[in-house]
Parts: C-alpha cells; structure tokens; sequence
C-alpha cells in the first residue's frame, strides 16, 4: 500500500486573469514508511502540495490518495500528523496537554492520553518538561513538542512544512538526526518540505525538486537516508552526501534558467 | 501577591490624596470660589457647596430626617440602596454577559451575521439612555411572566444589562476572532468541528480580551443601573436616593455627598467583583500571542 499517490494534480488558485497557477501534473508517490523532501525556489507550490495532501486546500483537477482514501477521509480519521514552521503550541496549556491535544479533542479518556503523551515526551527527550509551559521552551524544544502532538494519534503519515526553518543551525541538526529516529521508531512516512539543500538530502530517501510557478516536478534526486546502524554525522561527510547535495543543485537550476 | 498589595496600596494613597485636595481648596481658596469678571472659574468651597470629609462621614451616623430621633441613620440607608442597586447591575451585568456573549458567539458562527448586526450593535449604545427606560418601563407593564407581575426593578436590571452586553459583545467577538489561522487550520486538520474549536481554542483565545471587556461592562452596569432608577422612577436604590438627597442639598448638603460617596463605593465593589473572575482565569489570561 502506497502513503499518498498524487496523479495529474493541478492547483490553481483564482480564477480569470487573476488566476495563479501553483501546481502543474504533479505525480507522485510515496511508500510506506517513505521520507520525501519537497524542495524549490519560493512560491513553487511545495507548501500548496503538503497542504493538499492535508485537506487544507482542494485540488483543481487530479487526484489524491491518502493510504488509499481521500485526503478528506483520511484527515477525519486521522490518518496524518502535520507540523508547521510554527509550533503552534497553546500556551494555556502545558507542554503534555499540548501534545494530548489531538487526542483531547477526540474525547480519548484523561489516563489513556496521559499514557501515550508520556511516550511521545519520551520520544521526543522532554520528559522532563511535561509540566512547563511553552514560552518556558526553547523553539527546538517547542518544535519537539508540536512533533510529539502530530505523532500523538499514531499517525501513518507526517506532513512536515519547514518545520526547523526557524531554527538555529546546530539545533537544526541536531533536530534532523532526532526526526531520523523518530520516524525509523514509529515507521511513519514522511512528506517533508524545505528549504535546505543539505537537510532535503540527509532527511530523504528521495529529494523532489520542483520549478518555479507553475510547480512541476523536475527531477527526483536519491537521496542519503542513513539506515539504522548508520550514524547521521558519517553521511554529512560523506562523499555521496556532497555529490547528492551537488545533484539536487543542478537540477534547481535547471528549473530556474 | 506583590503586586496585589501594591494595587491596594496605590487605591488607599488615591484615596487619601483625594481628602488632602479637598480640605485644602477649602483652606487655601475663598469660600465665594474664583471669579474672572462674571465667570467662576473655580467652584466655591464655603460648607454648603464642599462639606468638610469628616462632616460628611459623621452625616454617615446620624438619623435620615434630622430630629427624628427613631429613624434609620443615613449610613443604613446608603448602604441599603447601594446593596439594592449593586444587586441590580449585578444582575444586568450578568444578563447583558449572556447576552453579549451568545451575540459574539453568532457573530462569530456566521460572518454574514456579524456584518448584519455589528452596525446596530455598534448604534444601539448611542440611544440615550433616558430614552429608553420609559419603552422598557412601557413594555414591562404588559408582561407577564408565567404569573409572575414584571417589577420595576425588572425595568432597571434590563436597561443596566442594555449598556453592559455592548463591550462584551465587542471584546469577545473580538477575542473569538484572534486565534492565529495556523492555530485554526491546526484544528482542522485534527478533524475538530465548530464546537470543539471553540471549547478548546476560541474561548481560551477570548479571554484576554474578554476580562477588561468585563471589567468596562461591569462599571457601564453601575451607571446603567443608576441612570435607570432615576429615569424609571424605582424606589429602593442609590439613584432615587442621591435625587432625594439633591433636592434638599441647599439646607443638608453632607447629606447628598454620603449618597455619592456609596455610588463611589459601589463602582468599586463591582470592579473588584470582576477582579476574582480574573483571578479564576489567570491561566488563559497570557494568551495573547
């Protein structure tokens, strides 16, 4: 079974002279347990296709699967976790009643909440910080816990729109190599947006470069995932992490003549 | 609990900073007041117009009608039409509240709504108030509630909760409004419906703005309250008695300034009223973001 399977999917927002056309013939398909980076100039329609996938916008024409339902379907029944670049988090609660949110608001009872929110802090190391409040955090620390709510209902699928864009470069990696880990644990797919050459190639099995306005698929890149014995920092150094890096560039710019 | 004491502290300095002013223009300045020409420029302070405090606060212990000896004191009658009005803003703080807070609600719900109704929100609070009592008063006399004959402390309670559900309706639909759209869209990609969005975003995103809303409403009740026991003519409460008082000012003017001392009192009971609802909700109280 296939985690999402976009055919012919066009997305246009507006209509008229107005209209702006954000994705073109999109066809894409990711496995299960899959990490996918989307990555392209600005306003290529990456975050738009995420945004898809999630039922947050609907497509103009194609079609979209999400472990084989609709996008729809599958937000009803939770089939996807999704973190943003914000973390979001509501600050009148404390950080485990943040990441019980999804379960909350799916009137699961308190100790089964409180149960699987304790594993998730765990999962994400912030054990320790279950009762603090958000603005008590740092933004790794809030990112990690916006992670743990999306995974919270068990998810088959992460949706990921630059989460660790607003962070600092160490945090940063750090970060990815937890991301790596958490999504080997929990055999989640990922469909990862980004902005970052280098976190695109480390995070992802494949790399989806996509061109400017209308977005297309241009070239999909292998990328260098490291398997579960391999350690993140060996990749970053190796030579066919810089040949992948040097791969995905190209082809950035030979979709921006 | 600092901050606490420190505003307590800051009212009781108001307080008697207020005192020292009055007793020193009635030292400094001439009891006939400042005049330029025709104009008085500053008011007179002989006894008549501006009572000594401690006239006034022993006016407080003596008998209502001077010379009859049997009578209530003015201090128990001051207290007992401020305790009646304060009952009745309370009261129309609570039911302009709801109604406030169900109109946010709609508004919120259906936009349409909201464009409909905002502008006659928005105008119903520049109806004098004086013009509307006599329509409630009018009204009220033909309602009969399951039996129950409407009063006409019923009349003032309404025209109070008519000036309170103004800045709470204005505040929380507001506050409903201000959640950012990542947290909404965050929502809606948790499957959550209009309810549980409100239950578990809205309403707690509404609270910062709906406290100093409260806070305004419950000051509006008191006027309002006020206001409509003079213009309904409502035995019992503070309003009719500062009218009594005013009327016989010229030979008993202490008298007036206990009236308008309890109304003073009053307005602060009901914000400090409010000020345990802030207290309950301290934890949403930070949300603005």
């Amino acid at each position: 079974m296939t985690a999402v399977l976009l055919a012919g999917l066009q997305k246009r927002f507006g209509d008229g002279d107005h209209a702006v056309h954000a994705l073109d013939g999109i066809d894409l398909e990711l496995a299960t347990g899959e990490f996918v980076s989307l990555i392209g100039p600005s306003g290529c329609g990456k975050s738009t296709l995420l945004r898809v996938v999630a039922d947050l916008e609907q497509p103009t024409s194609g079609s979209v699967l999400v472990g084989g339902k609709t996008p729809h379907q599958a937000r009803l029944d939770q089939d996807y976790g999704i973190a943003f670049q914000q973390a979001g988090l509501l600050e009148w609660r404390n950080v485990v009643e943040n990441v019980e949110l999804p379960l909350h608001v799916h009137g699961v009872d308190k100790a089964e909440r409180r149960a699987r929110a304790a594993e998730l802090l765990e999962l994400v190391g912030l054990e320790e910080f279950a009762g603090s409040r958000p603005s008590e955090l740092s933004g790794g620390m809030q990112q990690r816990v916006a992670i743990a709510r999306a995974l919270a209902p068990s998810p088959r699928l992460l949706l990921m729109d630059e989460p660790f864009g607003a962070l600092d470069e160490m945090t940063r990696e750090r970060m990815q190599a937890e991301l790596l880990r958490i999504a080997r644990e929990t055999e989640a797919a990922v469909l990862f947006v980004t902005h970052s050459i280098p976190e695109a190639v480390v995070l992802s099995d494949r790399v989806v470069v996509m061109s400017p306005r209308p977005g297309r698929i241009t070239e999909i890149v292998k990328g260098e995932r490291p398997g579960a014995d391999a350690d993140v920092d060996d990749v970053r150094e190796s030579s066919a992490f810089f040949t992948a890096i040097t791969t995905v560039r190209e082809a950035l710019r030979k979709g921006h003549p | 609990m600092v901050g606490r004491a420190r505003t307590v502290g800051a009212a009781v300095v108001a307080f008697a900073l207020l005192v020292v002013l009055w007793e020193l223009a009635k030292l400094v300045l001439p009891g006939d007041g400042v005049l330029v020409g025709d104009t008085r420029i500053l008011p007179r302070t002989d006894d008549s117009a501006m009572p000594h405090v401690w006239t006034v606060l022993g006016r407080l212990a003596e008998p209502e009608v001077a010379g009859a000896a049997d009578a209530r004191t003015v201090g128990a009658a001051v207290a007992s039409g401020a305790l009646f009005s304060l009952a009745l803003a309370l009261g129309g703080l609570v039911l302009g509240g709801v109604l406030g807070m169900v109109l946010a609600l709609a508004m919120q719900r259906f936009a349409l709504l909201e464009r409909a109704a905002l502008p006659y929100v928005v105008a119903s609070q520049t109806v004098p108030l004086i013009a509307i009592a006599p329509l409630v008063v009018g009204w009220g006399g033909k309602i009969a509630i399951m039996g129950w004959a409407w009063q006409p402390w019923a009349s003032v309670m309404v025209i109070s909760s008519y000036l309170a559900f103004f800045p709470i309706a204005v505040g929380m639909l507001r506050g409903l409004n201000a959640p950012a759209k990542a947290d909404v869209e965050l929502f809606r990609t948790l499957a959550a419906g209009w309810w549980t969005t409100l239950l578990r975003l809205r309403l707690p995103s509404s609270v910062p703005f709906l406290l100093p809303a409260v806070r305004l409403a419950a000051a509006a009740a008191v006027v309002g309250a006020i206001v409509a026991e003079i213009s309904t003519g409502t035995r019992g409460g503070i309003g009719r008695l500062i009218i009594e008082y005013a009327r016989s000012a010229t030979g008993d003017p202490s008298r007036l300034y206990t009236a308008i001392l309890g109304a003073a009192v009053l307005g602060l009971v009901a914000a400090g009223a409010v000020g345990l609802l802030d207290l309950g909700l301290r934890r949403y109280r930070g949300s603005v973001r």
